[in-house]
């Protein structure tokens, strides 16, 4: 993945105009960066928030989607003259359809097909679409839909695409375009200057995304205006997909998502389902709701590749590395899509020789789509156990001789200097409050257990940036509206700039009400995703306070005879620096009550040319095997976090800890299996078969070190990400640890007790 | 189509067949605290076309109506009674967020028919709402920031509940027990720790539910 392509939207994205340049960082704050419970607690825990799954409209059909069960094949016929005399069916609809015989475009316009295609080209692949009185009597009459398929030749494994007599996913072969390279120095030269040199393979396994609520959309018309409730990380790319796809005007076509439960990238792109829900909307002129069973979240909604990555890596006897190599292969399925991991492996150590490529392969799967932070967990597992196998090898502690290797600037041609890099502190501050050293040097056996410590470093490729308009009212009474068009996908978005609002205005939270994610009533914004809603959208918010502010302090200037410049605004009260007398509480200043509320307008400002900016993490933890029966058990987890300012810090350690449980999974239990020799399908798509970490699975304890340093010169509030970070390094961590604890890498994950096992008994066999 | 469905009162207490379908699935917070359940008799079997006339008691009110034999109380409650803060997510026992409370105890509402459910005190996370206040879990849940998206949380607060109507003072060894018969994909679970442990701790100290 790379920066350049990550995270996309659909279409364009508008640019939004400058700020007024106003009031630099904060110096002290009241509100952010203290603990404060979500402003829409209330709404989550009591039942009482409404998620598009739990939209029931009056007269609402419910749809249901037929699937086809190979992995590659033709649709030859479908029959669905039995289907549509089903009890309760309204509607039937495939590729013949006129209508539904649309084109479909991903990511930026590419075109990916047609809405129902005649080939198939994974498990789970759209055959038909039913809307019937019941959701019952929908998949009831699914059943009945009789379809011929003349079936084909598939691959399903990233490593076999390649072989000659691998049958072709599209025309034109199984490689996604020309593998793509990253280079600089000499990589000959670097290794021969080498005194120690490691190679090793490692592979990560396909981990899906599997948020609790499934995908789905409520669709309903009115004349030949849409609305559309939608389980999205971002309400304004299937607005434009939506009236592309009707050739509706961008105002008729309104979005909502007020609540989602879960995305972890696989609800940044429009669903085929939501336009398939509309579809049958307008054609029975009732609404549709179509939301998909959990099988079919699993084969058909996205997914983190699986990679097989090679990385060498050569240093000095004094530790300077002197070359990296590294080569990744990975499958984003049978439609254009990356599986690329190298952008870690390229920059987040200073070197001068260095080269990375990355193949990415078709294979018969649905498309890959940017799960959490696409590409760099798998590249930490396998560069940051390389790392730890080169310190092993010079002898030296693995957190030290990181802090030698960590990059200081960004390592292109042009050599772009950093906004804020506190890696070095999150490396060093993180040891200390893991207490690293003491527990590295503890005993490791206890008997039939082992333990061990293990630690990664990582950075995170995307920043955010423009656009995000913003605005707020305040009303006379001293309460406040906040108008943002962000999803708040779980991540604490409504809460953080409920908070920013306080700081700014002085309005106390419980008098904040947040509308966000619907396109009629709020402003464009991008998709949630890739960790970039704080750092996008909270400076606009800032902005947009800022501007009530200064009319609000215009107004009492005006009306205490002084200027705005004297005034100062504080717990709702407007004072006069030189005469303290001056003053007025907001109820009192009188253009405010004649209006009856301000409203201020706020934009993020661009990014700081010629300059990157990144956050930054580091994890530690220490795990314990279970040498009889290969079960790993995660003691504790620290991660040490420099994603610039820290606004909420309840939620900020939660959303470490949700990262690291992701990470976990990666490393420890999730894998998606597919029957790569005889049918290509998904075996375990299902949550008992597919192991999502449970509460028994995570560590025993968990630790957030923020290092909580505003990078003033990215932003107007400071900050950057989180959300991805939390979870890059995660693996690597558990991997290095039982590395420690068995004093041999397991390179393939999810370390399960099978793999534990095997490497114990070959341990065994050389002893 | 309809007829009345035939009286078949369940025992006041203890052991029930909807308590051995409730367990096999769901229970991890009743096995975690001990309580155990057996099986009863395989009713007869229902014509499937066939509709039935039964009584669901839900959050204290009784509500009348006509089911198919195979609507789960899970279907019942989201699409037949608009009652949704129970989610639907897997509707095959392996998630946990439609946890509901039957007779106090957990019970996965995917896996339990609506039939079996009738003669049962049905709680659903609306249900531990006291007018428009939060109950105690509800209440440690906001404050120990025990969740993200929020889908799973309401299974999450039931189970707890569940869990400490049980066993009011559980270890923490109980409380992972307990609660991990139900997933959060986003990871609260550090989070769920810390406010389950507190609220258990008020409960201990005599606060209400």
């Amino acid at each position: 993945m790379s920066d350049e392509h990550a995270y996309h939207i659909d279409g364009a994205v508008p640019e939004t105009p400058e700020n007024d340049p106003d009031s630099g960082a904060w110096r002290e704050t009241n509100v952010i960066g203290t603990r404060q419970p979500r402003i829409d607690g209330y709404e989550r825990v009591s039942g009482t928030a409404v998620y598009p799954q739990d939209v029931s409209l009056p007269e609402m059909l419910h749809g249901a989607i037929l699937r086809c069960p190979h992995a590659h094949a033709r649709v030859l016929s479908i029959d669905t003259t039995e289907a549509e005399k089903m009890p309760g069916v309204q509607v039937v609809i495939t590729g013949k359809t006129p209508g539904a015989d649309m084109p479909w475009y991903e990511g930026r316009g590419q075109f990916h097909g047609h809405l129902f295609d005649e080939i198939c080209r994974y498990e789970g692949e759209e055959i038909a679409a039913i809307a019937a009185e019941t959701p019952l009597q929908a998949v009831d009459a699914i059943l009945a839909i009789k379809v011929e398929y003349e079936v084909f030749p598939f691959v399903v494994d990233d490593d076999k695409a390649l072989l000659p007599d691998a049958p072709a996913v599209r025309k034109g072969g199984n490689m996604v375009g020309e593998p793509r390279v990253r280079e600089r120095g000499d990589i000959a030269a670097g290794f021969a200057e080498a005194d120690v040199i490691v190679e090793s393979t490692y592979r990560t396994s396909c981990q899906i995304q599997a948020p609790l609520e499934p995908h789905g959309s409520v669709a309903r018309w009115d004349g030949n205006r849409l609305t559309v409730w939608d389980s999205t990380q971002g309400v304004f790319g299937v607005q434009q997909t939506l009236a592309k796809a009707f050739g509706l005007p961008m105002s008729n076509v309104r979005v909502i998502g007020h609540y989602m439960g879960g995305g972890f990238g696989s609800k940044l792109e429009t669903g085929k389902y939501t336009v398939m829900a509309a579809i049958m909307s307008r054609m029975t002129a009732r609404p549709v709701k179509l939301f998909l069973p959990r099988e079919d979240c699993f084969t058909s909604t996205g997914y983190r590749p699986a990679n097989t990555m090679t990385v060498k890596i050569g240093a000095r006897s004094d530790g300077r590395l002197t070359a990296i190599e590294y080569h990744s292969l990975g499958s984003g399925g049978a439609y254009p899509a990356g599986a690329g991991t190298s952008f870690l492996a390229a920059y987040l150590y200073t070197c001068t020789n260095v080269r990375t490529e990355d193949t990415t392969v078709h294979t018969n799967t649905c498309k890959e789509r940017p799960m959490r932070a696409p590409g760099f967990p798998q590249c930490a597992w396998a560069l940051e156990q390389a790392m730890d196998e080169l310190a092993a090898k010079l002898g030296r502690d693995p957190v030290e001789f990181r802090l030698q290797n960590i990059l200081t600037e960004f390592q292109t041609d042009s050599r772009r200097s950093i906004t804020s890099n506190q890696l070095a502190a999150c490396l060093t501050e993180g040891a200390t409050a893991f207490g690293w050293t003491e527990a590295k040097k503890a005993k490791k056996e206890h008997g039939h257990l082992r333990r061990g410590v293990g630690a990664a470093a990582c950075f995170w490729g995307y920043p955010g940036g423009p656009p995000s308009t913003v605005i707020v009212k305040l009303f006379a009474d001293g309460s406040a509206n906040l108008n943002m068009g962000a999803s708040d996908i779980g991540t604490g978005t409504k809460t953080w700039a409920a908070m920013i609002v306080a700081e700014e205005l002085g309005v106390p939270l419980d008098k904040i009400r947040v509308e966000h994610a619907d396109t009629a009533t709020t402003q464009y914004a991008t998709a949630s995703g890739g960790s970039k809603t704080v750092p996008s959208d909270s400076p606009a918010v800032r902005a947009a306070a800022i501007d009530v502010k200064k009319q609000l302090l215009g107004f009492a200037a005006e009306q205490l005879e002084t200027t705005a410049a004297d005034l100062v605004l504080e717990d709702l009260t407007i004072t006069s620096r030189s005469d303290p007398e001056k003053k007025l509480a907001l109820a009192e200043v009188e253009r405010l009550d004649r209006r009856g509320l301000l409203m201020g307008t706020g934009y993020r400002d661009p990014n700081p040319e010629s300059k990157r900016t990144y956050p930054f993490a580091a994890q530690f933890c220490e795990v314990e095997v279970n040498t009889r029966t290969g079960e790993i058990r995660i003691l504790r987890f620290l991660g040490a976090h420099d994603s610039g300012r820290v606004l909420n810090r309840l939620t900020y350690d939660n959303q470490v800890f949700g990262g690291i449980a992701m990470g976990i999974g990666l490393g420890v239990t999730e894998e998606r299996i597919l029957d790569g020799n005889q049918t290509g399908k998904m075996v375990n798509a299902n949550f008992h078969d597919y192991k999502v970490p449970t509460i028994l699975d995570v560590a025993d304890d968990h630790f957030c070190h923020p290092i909580n340093i505003p990078d003033n010169e990215f932003n107007n509030t400071g900050t950057k990400g989180l959300g991805e970070p939390a979870t890059i390094p995660t693996a690597a961590a558990i991997g290095n640890a039982v590395a420690d604890a068995l004093g041999v890498h397991a390179p393939v994950a999810p370390l399960t007790p099978e793999k534990i096992l095997a490497v114990l008994g070959a341990q065994e066999k050389e002893a | 189509m309809t007829k009345k469905k035939p009286v078949d009162k369940q025992p006041e207490s203890g052991v029930t067949r909807r308590g051995f379908l409730g367990s096999v699935g769901a229970g991890a917070a009743a096995v975690a605290t001990g309580v155990t359940s057996r099986a009863e008799a395989v009713p007869e079997i229902t014509d499937p076309e066939e509709m039935v006339q039964i009584a669901l008691k839900i959050n204290g009110r009784l509500h009348r109506l006509l089911v198919e034999p195979r609507w789960t109380l899970l279907f019942v409650l989201r699409e037949r009674l608009g009652i949704t803060g129970t989610k639907a997510a897997c509707e095959r026992g392996e998630c946990g967020s439609c946890t509901v409370l039957i007779d106090d105890r957990p019970r996965y509402a995917c896996l339990t028919l609506a039939l079996e459910a009738e003669g049962s005190e049905i709680t659903t996370i609306e249900g531990l709402l006291d007018g428009e206040e939060l109950g105690q879990v509800q209440q440690s849940f906001v404050e120990h920031d025990a969740f993200q998206c929020g889908y799973c949380t309401p299974g999450q607060i039931v189970a707890a509940e569940g869990l400490l109507r049980a066993n009011p003072a559980p270890t923490q060894d109980e409380i992972l027990h307990g609660m991990s018969g139900n997933l959060c994909r986003c990871g609260a679970y550090q989070h769920i720790v810390n406010a389950v442990t507190h609220a258990g701790e008020n409960r201990k100290d005599g606060g209400g539910s």
